[in-house]
């Protein structure tokens, strides 16, 4: 069990830092096209946010829940990378090719470049949803039984 | 100039990776191997891969740090003290001359940066070109792995899912 950290400086710090490390998350999982970055480190920095707020303010806190909440979502990485390769299938398209992706209107390359986000999104989902879980289970097992039960 | 600064990141390097095996506090251990991480990672950016800089700051300095040090404070606060046995004859003598085995086959390396390498001729130079007409993607990295790779990379993510999975059923005990 993390307890809240007692240090008044940590705390308003950590109020101000978690938003912009996870503004940053989002800035480096959808412009990986574009330079470095891209879905399993933009889902490590969104996790790493998460896992921040958890060890300044606790298991207990309110900004918190999140964190928890996102508990929940174990797997839905998987389904969305999977899922869209799955939806490359319909109509005798190949998985994972996503230039058989249906969408009326778009030519092939911006198909492609639409299946390269949605599936950096499913990879960061399940990267950030992987690292709190895991740091979930390092630290407090009663918590996440009734975060989970109740 | 490029030739000191390579050199001083190499030393940096070697001096964090032994202090991180020879220090006797676990913590310190653990807060050097971050050291040790970004370090690694200045080398990667200057041998031109951004991208595993990237993951390398992030994961190995930032994830990993915490991840040992909440596992650090999961065990007993005392039993942060190793005794280490001196290691064994033929490690002492054998490891050397392995290392030495190993620069003299890396003479045969080809340069870096070499165009004619074989890693430079096989394919990537079709990942080069076509890459941005392909998939409207110019970050070839990006591309080749969410799209030319993508299957290897789904399976990637399946290991992560299988990690934090082992990660709870391991972990997570029914306490009532």
């Amino acid at each position: 069990m993390i307890r809240p950290h007692d240090s008044i400086i940590v705390q308003t710090l950590g109020r101000f830092l978690i938003p912009v490390i996870q503004m940053f998350g989002l800035y480096v999982l959808f412009f990986g096209q574009y330079g470095p970055g891209g879905g399993f480190v933009g889902g490590v920095i969104l996790g790493t946010s998460m896992i921040l707020s958890v060890l300044i303010f606790g298991h207990d806190a309110s900004r918190s829940q999140v964190a928890k909440k996102v508990l929940h979502g174990d797997g839905v990485g998987m389904l969305i990378y999977a899922g869209v390769g799955g939806l490359c299938m319909i109509g005798s398209g190949e998985f994972l090719n996503y230039a058989n992706l249906e969408i009326p209107g778009l030519e092939t390359a911006s198909r492609r470049s639409l299946g390269i986000v949605l599936t950096q999104i499913g990879v960061a989902v399940d990267v950030a949803v992987t690292a709190v879980s895991i740091v979930f289970s390092l630290s407090a097992e009663e918590i996440i039984e009734d975060s989970l039960n109740g | 100039m490029t030739f000191a600064l390579e050199f001083t990141l190499l030393i940096l390097l070697l001096v964090t990776a032994a202090g991180a095996i020879f220090v006797k506090d676990l913590i310190s251990a653990v807060l050097l191997l971050g050291c040790y991480s970004f370090f690694l990672a200045l080398v990667w950016a200057w041998l031109g891969a951004v991208d595993v800089a990237f993951v390398e700051a992030v994961v190995g300095a930032g994830l990993a740090t915490v991840l040992f040090l909440l596992t650090l404070f999961g065990t007993a606060p005392k039993d942060n003290r190793l005794r280490r046995p001196p290691p064994p004859m033929a490690a002492v003598i054998a490891l050397p001359l392995l290392g030495i085995l190993l620069l003299y086959a890396a003479n045969d390396l080809p340069e870096f940066g070499d165009p004619g390498s074989p890693a430079s001729v096989h394919i990537s130079p079709t990942y080069l070109e076509q890459s941005y007409s392909d998939t409207r993607t110019p970050n070839v990295v990006t591309a080749v792995l969410m799209d030319y790779r993508s299957l290897d990379t789904m399976v990637e993510t399946v290991v992560i899912f299988a990690a934090g999975i082992a990660c709870a059923l391991l972990l997570r005990r029914q306490t009532s």
